[in-house]
């Protein structure tokens, strides 16, 4: 019993019971949505079925409109586990095809972000000129700003990574340069006035007091970039009849209505977000415990 | 630690009388004035200040809220600028003797830096003022013995009580050893065992270290138990209603709040304060700082 309560106690019990509410959730739905083909098949072969079957059918189509979670775990074993990981079949391969492209576009995105907040923090003009802009930038939808990138840069003989890495900076840069101009003004006022009488200089309240301030900004904001730009990387890969990478496999598996497919790589990409951002958040904690900050 | 203090102390009395050959003051005000525009119209903050501050003096300013103690404190400390008359902070203008680090500030919270220990919060104004590394643990060490905080170096602000926090941020203060000393309201926070403490202690302090030191309050037995003068202010415009010498006894301990003397200096600030303060009861809304 008082394991069953220590096991509730911790994260371990509510996150499983979750999941497999998820899960329950997904077998029934995937039972419904493919059961009016299955009668279909059944109906053209002159079958007579049971309901246990036409359950058990529906699990195991070839092309389900919605895959049961075994079959994408199956195949999600086939592509990763028995896969060789430089098989064009792997979906290791492809993740790591994405994530590349998302990591250097996250920090070229975090970068920009930051160098974008320092100039806003410290010029009234940059703060009036450049915010709105910055907002209106992140109005325009990725999906048709996307190609044009590839496009354009494909045109100049920019290929490959950069460019998806480019969309990913695109999407990346604005939560870190608006998480950051909060973080740089977070001083306390009492702390500038403090710089200001012992006649600081700009560099040193800005390397003393504003970016120490700033950093749980920084790795707060850091963890929504880091997840947008995977889905920038994704995006990247959609229109553009990438051969590689996580949007490449949906794509993919769209075009050939291969949905276990489809559905295996939006698993794989969850994950992936999911490690990049607790990544984030364990590099967070570390920082901030290692400035003192009280133990939670 | 006691010796390295002893020869520091004399070295400050050797430059405190040589400025008292020449007895020049320290801070210099005159029709020193200052007014907030404001939405709702200009705010008079400072009318018609005039004050001298002499070497080794402290100065209490008291008044009620609103009465422009603080703002005057930081038109001193350059933080505000003044919008009529004259200033000088050791014979210069307000902003030359900030950039000359001229002064130490207290605020009423001790506003030190979460993330660095007691130590490097105490360094800080060092690093700012690049000092070596050898220099600053010298005196950064020389310091947290003066106001107690031998021990604590290597922890952080949250691990400490309110009052050795504002003890740790008036160690800050007094790191780089500056002859003035500017403080406000730095009890205020505190409860009052905690701050009658640190008065017997901010005044042995002042009393090795010879520091001019301008102290804002609002409190009345604690401008009378630390001042060498208090000079009580009025608000709307705030202006100085009335200066009050203090001759209390120097090696004076808490229990000279009992003494005759000590009521009497009490009663004529209070006066001061109610006389300055009596023709606006119906109006107590706005607070300035």
């Amino acid at each position: 019993m008082t394991a069953i309560n220590r096991f509730f106690a911790g994260n371990t019990g509510p996150v499983l019971t979750v999941i497999a509410a998820i899960i329950a959730i997904w077998y029934v739905g995937a039972v419904f949505m493919n059961a009016p083909f299955q009668r279909d098949i059944f109906k053209r072969a002159d079958t007579q079925y049971t309901t246990a079957q036409l359950i058990t059918e529906t699990m195991r189509q070839e092309r389900p409109v919605l895959p049961a979670p075994h079959q994408v775990a199956v195949e999600i074993w086939k592509t990763t586990a028995q896969k060789n990981i430089t098989s064009k079949r792997s979906l290791v391969f492809h993740s790591w095809v994405t994530l590349s492209s998302t990591l250097l576009g996250f920090l070229m995105g975090t970068v920009l972000g930051i160098a974008i907040a320092v100039g806003i923090v410290h010029s009234r003009t940059l703060d009036k000129s450049l915010m709105p802009w910055i907002i209106t930038s992140q109005t325009i939808p990725i999906l048709a700003v996307a190609p044009m990138i590839i496009v354009v840069l494909a045109a100049i003989g920019v290929k490959g990574l950069v460019p998806k890495a480019i969309i990913s900076t695109y999407l990346s840069f604005f939560p870190v340069a608006v998480g950051m101009v909060k973080g740089l003004r977070s001083p306390d006022v009492m702390h500038l006035d403090l710089m200001r009488t012992w006649s600081a200089s700009p560099a040193q309240t800005y390397w003393k007091l504003r970016w120490p301030s700033s950093l749980p900004f920084l790795f707060a904001s850091m963890k929504v970039a880091v997840a947008i730009s995977l889905v920038g990387a994704i995006v990247g890969e959609l229109p553009t009849g990438a051969i590689a990478g996580l949007g490449a496999r949906m794509l993919n598996g769209s075009y050939y209505g291969q949905t276990i497919l489809i559905w295996s790589a939006l698993i794989a990409a969850a994950f992936l977000a999911a490690i990049l951002v607790a990544l984030i958040g364990v590099i967070g904690k570390i920082v901030t415990a290692r400035m003192g900050a009280p133990a939670q | 630690m006691l010796e390295a203090w002893g020869g520091y102390g004399a070295k400050i009395e050797a430059s405190m009388t040589e400025a008292a050959a020449v007895s020049s003051p320290v801070i210099t005000a005159s029709d020193l004035s200052l007014t907030f525009q404001t939405n709702d119209g200009p705010v008079h903050a400072l009318a018609d200040i005039d004050l001298a501050i002499q070497p080794g003096e402290f100065v209490s300013l008291i008044g009620p809220s609103g009465c422009g103690k603080t703002t005057l404190l930081r038109v001193i400390a350059d933080l505000e600028q003044p919008t009529k008359g004259a200033l000088t902070v050791n014979g210069v203008s307000a902003h030359d003797a900030r950039m000359a680090r001229a002064y130490g500030y207290v605020f009423q919270a001790a506003a030190l830096f979460p993330w660095r220990t007691i130590a490097k919060n105490v360094s800080l104004p060092l690093e700012v003022m690049s000092y070596s590394a050898k220099d600053r643990a010298e005196r950064v060490a020389r310091t947290l013995d003066l106001v107690d905080l031998t021990g604590f170096e290597k922890k952080y602000p949250w691990q400490l009580s309110g009052g050795m926090q504002q003890r740790a941020s008036i160690a800050r203060a007094l790191a780089f050893d500056p002859d003035l000393l500017l403080m406000d309201e730095p009890f205020g926070a505190l409860d009052e065992i905690v701050r009658d403490h640190l008065n017997e202690q901010l005044l042995k302090l002042w009393a090795r270290t010879k520091k001019t030191i301008v102290f804002v309050t609002h409190s009345i037995p604690e401008a009378v138990f630390l001042s060498t003068r208090i000079i009580v202010m009025s608000p709307r415009p705030g202006r100085i209603h009335d200066v009050i010498d203090c001759n209390l006894p120097s090696d004076r301990t808490l229990d000279i709040r009992e003494t005759p003397e000590f009521l009497k200096l009490a009663h004529r600030v209070r006066d001061g304060l109610r006389a300055g303060h009596s023709y606006e009861d119906q109006d107590e809304g706005s607070d300035l700082r």
